[in-house]
């Protein structure tokens, strides 16, 4: 299953490292919500993450709430199993709570195929951007401006002119 | 005299191949070692990985030799590979100037003809 854009996302229920319980359903108000799939091992995702960092710091001022999902089989792939995520939280400065979907289920109800794979949700949950935060993992000077233009545009309510990019970056590991 | 014996590694779950297929004949170029054949190898499976000692994609071994040893955290299996440029940033492939200083050490040492 892969979400449409306009579709409403599903709801999840899912433990960050610090053992609290986050779901997507906007009950707190927020006006938009970003779920980002990301792991600890992929150079993709490293590459991107102190942009989707300053975005989360950016924008929680305005209400935004950044969802960072590890959906990675920690079987195969110790490095992305809950004890790496709670390491690496640790030693970071993480401003989004970090998600184990130890199940695997929320990205395959999502469709996410890659880390990262960035969702940008409205205030009713409904999926207005999905895919990479910007065109080049490889600079920095990107800013994740495609993840900022969605957002600025569900903020402001207007029509986003590019809803879907295609994402780029390491596949999920998926459980055999 | 001989020729450098480049093989590139990768495996299907990483989007960087062909960029680091690109980057490793930009760097033949630079030196002027364009005649340098470079051999792609896929690696499927994770046995595969334990026969290649296969720490993640892309991995580019000149004359047998991995061009950035791995780490002792790297494990071996079917993944993306970590790199660091020199300006310290992540990237799914090597630094330009790494790649092309293991190749001309590596020209050095087999006496390669330019």
């Amino acid at each position: 299953m892969t979400l449409s854009i306009g579709q409403v996302a599903p709801d999840f229920s899912l433990l960050d490292t610090q053992g609290r319980k986050w779901s997507v359903a906007s009950y707190d108000g927020a006006p938009a919500t970003v779920v980002v799939f990301t792991c600890n091992h992929c150079p993709y995702a490293l590459a991107w993450h102190d942009r989707i960092v300053d975005v989360a710091r950016e924008y929680a001022a305005r209400g935004v709430r950044v969802l960072a999902v590890n959906s990675n089989d920690a079987d195969r792939y110790p490095r992305d199993s809950l004890d790496a995520m709670k390491d690496r939280v640790a030693k970071e400065d993480w401003p989004m709570p970090y998600l184990h979907d130890a199940t695997q289920e929320v990205a395959r109800e999502y469709g996410a195929a890659v880390t990262p794979d960035v969702f940008v949700l409205d205030a009713e949950d409904r999926l207005r951007y999905r895919g990479a935060p910007d065109a080049n993992y490889d600079n920095p000077g990107e800013r994740a401006e495609w993840l900022r233009e969605a957002l600025d545009a569900v903020l402001s309510g207007s029509i986003l002119e590019r809803p879907e990019t295609k994402p780029v970056g390491c596949s999920i590991k998926w459980k055999s | 005299m001989r020729d450098l014996d480049v093989e590139l590694l990768w495996w299907e779950g990483c989007p960087s191949t062909e960029r680091a297929l690109d980057a490793v004949k930009e760097a033949l170029a630079d030196l002027g070692m364009e005649g340098v054949s470079v051999r792609k190898r896929e690696i499927r499976t994770d046995d595969d990985a334990h026969d290649a000692g296969f720490v993640g994609s892309p991995t580019i071994l000149i004359d047998g030799v991995d061009l950035v040893p791995a780490a002792a955290e790297e494990q071996i299996g079917l993944s993306c590979r970590v790199y660091r440029r020199r300006d310290g940033r992540v990237s799914p492939t090597p630094d330009p100037d790494d790649l092309r200083e293991a190749l001309r050490s590596a020209a050095e040492r087999a006496e390669v003809t330019k």
